[in-house]
């Protein structure tokens, strides 16, 4: 410091004037002190919470005007959520915020074993979290309880699947695209010529399960003519078309619930990236007592994520 | 820990505060407890009052997490003010936006989701509801 001060004394006079001491690597040149430079970092992190706050806040109007407006779906179609499920993920989030916040205490007092480990288990948590969401997506996407005009698709069958993969691939002209086929077994081509004023005269749920096919005027298809099913297909006897009591457009609850939800799965995704990049440099030994705010600034990301986490559990799994 | 006198806190200039232990485990069993809790509540039949049973115990939840996990007992309150201002900003999109829900007449639109009188104006014809909807023609208001 100080030959190399000497010599260029003219030009850094003004400026390290007050600096008498060596410089604090962990401070940035732009920052006065360590805590003004913490502080800063604190306050960009929660603007940046509020903008995430805000556009989950989107998503909750959108949910809180749907239910207003039609609370026997949400009533009725809450049941098919799995509670004990989505109780277990809540209960892994929390579990996983407890230890971030344990991963900020040990980065804050030199722990840095505890650091890692407690890293560590916050990313566990979030995978843990994931492949439980995964299990609830898949089941639900077997069953056709999603969004759009495939919820009224029979699952399960090998008419339904050729239904699936029909809407699938058909791109600009759905109905089009079935015409190839026999269309007289099928609902969908009514469904898909106009499903922007007919969306809601699919009249599946009253009708049973060929009711689509009836509401469209086509007869109804010939139980000999479907293929004996499988026994996977007999595991589940009931699905929600057959349901006398499904109030119409129950798509809308799945359309809310994979749009919240699955918003909430690529929090849980990006958090699981940050996770790892802390537990990177946790192991190169960057964090200390006196350099742990991006553990802490990467906690809070995470913390909000639980946060947002408590108000969907009750919003989604637990409407009597 | 936490509180140093000020000489020590320029020799070694520390920022942030540590949160004990204890703090940290009560407020991760508070929110375990209150998770069983809000099931709980969820089988019971309290009519109405299901949901703000649930966002009540949500929003306590949310606070446990804010104060302790997220640090902002211990923090600047201009930290705590970001975040009650955007979610106060949010219940403000919420009030205005559903000001006007219930003055919509869905069946005037083709395609948009019916009210629960029209649906039970079809699916169970004989409900009270239905049967004053179809005597004006599910048209009024």
């Amino acid at each position: 410091m100080t030959a190399h001060d000497q010599q260029h004394g003219h030009d850094h006079d003004h400026g390290h004037g007050h600096d008498g001491h060596h410089h604090d690597p962990n401070l940035a040149h732009h920052f006065d002190s360590l805590a003004q430079q913490f502080d800063s970092a604190k306050l960009g992190i929660w603007l940046f919470l509020a903008t995430e706050i805000l556009f989950f806040g989107g998503l909750f109007v959108a949910y809180a005007i749907l239910r207003m407006r039609h609370p026997e779906i949400f009533s009725y179609a809450s049941h098919y959520l799995d509670t004990i499920m989505g109780g277990i993920n809540t209960c892994v989030l929390i579990v996983s915020s407890l230890t971030m916040a344990l991963a900020v205490r040990c980065a804050q007092t030199n722990n840095r074993k505890g650091l890692i480990a407690c890293l560590v288990l916050t990313f566990l948590g979030a995978v843990g979290f994931l492949v439980i969401k995964y299990f609830e997506y898949s089941h639900k996407l077997h069953d056709n309880l999603v969004w759009g005009p495939k919820f009224y698709v029979p699952p399960h069958t090998v008419e339904g699947q050729e239904e699936a993969k029909l809407l699938k691939t058909a791109p600009a002209a759905p109905g089009a695209a079935i015409v190839v086929n026999d269309p007289a077994p099928f609902a969908i081509p009514d469904l898909a010529k106009k499903p922007a004023v007919d969306a809601s005269a699919v009249k599946s749920a009253s009708a049973g399960p060929s009711g689509i096919a009836r509401a469209s005027g086509a007869p109804a298809p010939a139980p000999a003519a479907e293929p004996a099913p499988g026994p996977e297909e007999e595991a589940h006897p009931g699905t929600h078309l057959e349901d006398p009591n499904m109030p119409a457009n129950t798509h809308l609850f799945f359309a809310i619930y994979y749009a919240m939800t699955g918003l909430h799965g690529i929090h849980v995704l990006a958090g699981m990236g940050i996770l790892a990049w802390l537990t990177w440099r946790a192991v190169r030994g960057d964090f200390s007592s006196k350099n742990f705010t991006a553990v802490d600034t990467g906690g809070l990301y995470w913390h909000i994520v639980d946060l947002i986490w408590i108000f969907l559990f009750p919003l989604f799994y637990l409407i009597h | 820990m936490a509180h140093h006198s000020h000489e020590h806190a320029e020799a070694h200039p520390e920022v942030g505060h540590v949160v004990p232990v204890k703090y940290l485990l009560g407020a991760g069993l508070a929110l375990l407890v209150l998770t069983i809790i809000t099931v709980a509540t969820h089988s019971v039949d309290m009519g109405e009052a299901n949901l703000p049973v649930a966002l009540t115990i949500a929003m306590v939840k949310a606070v446990i997490v804010a104060l302790i996990f997220m640090h902002l007992r211990w923090d600047r309150p201009f930290n705590l003010l970001v975040l009650v201002g955007s979610a106060l900003f949010v219940l403000l999109m919420l009030a205005f936006a559903a000001m006007d829900v219930h003055q919509n007449e869905p069946s005037m639109f083709n395609g948009n989701a019916p009210t629960a009188e029209s649906t039970l104006m079809e699916h169970a014809p004989g409900a009270p509801v239905a049967q004053r909807r179809s005597t004006n023609g599910g048209a009024g208001n």
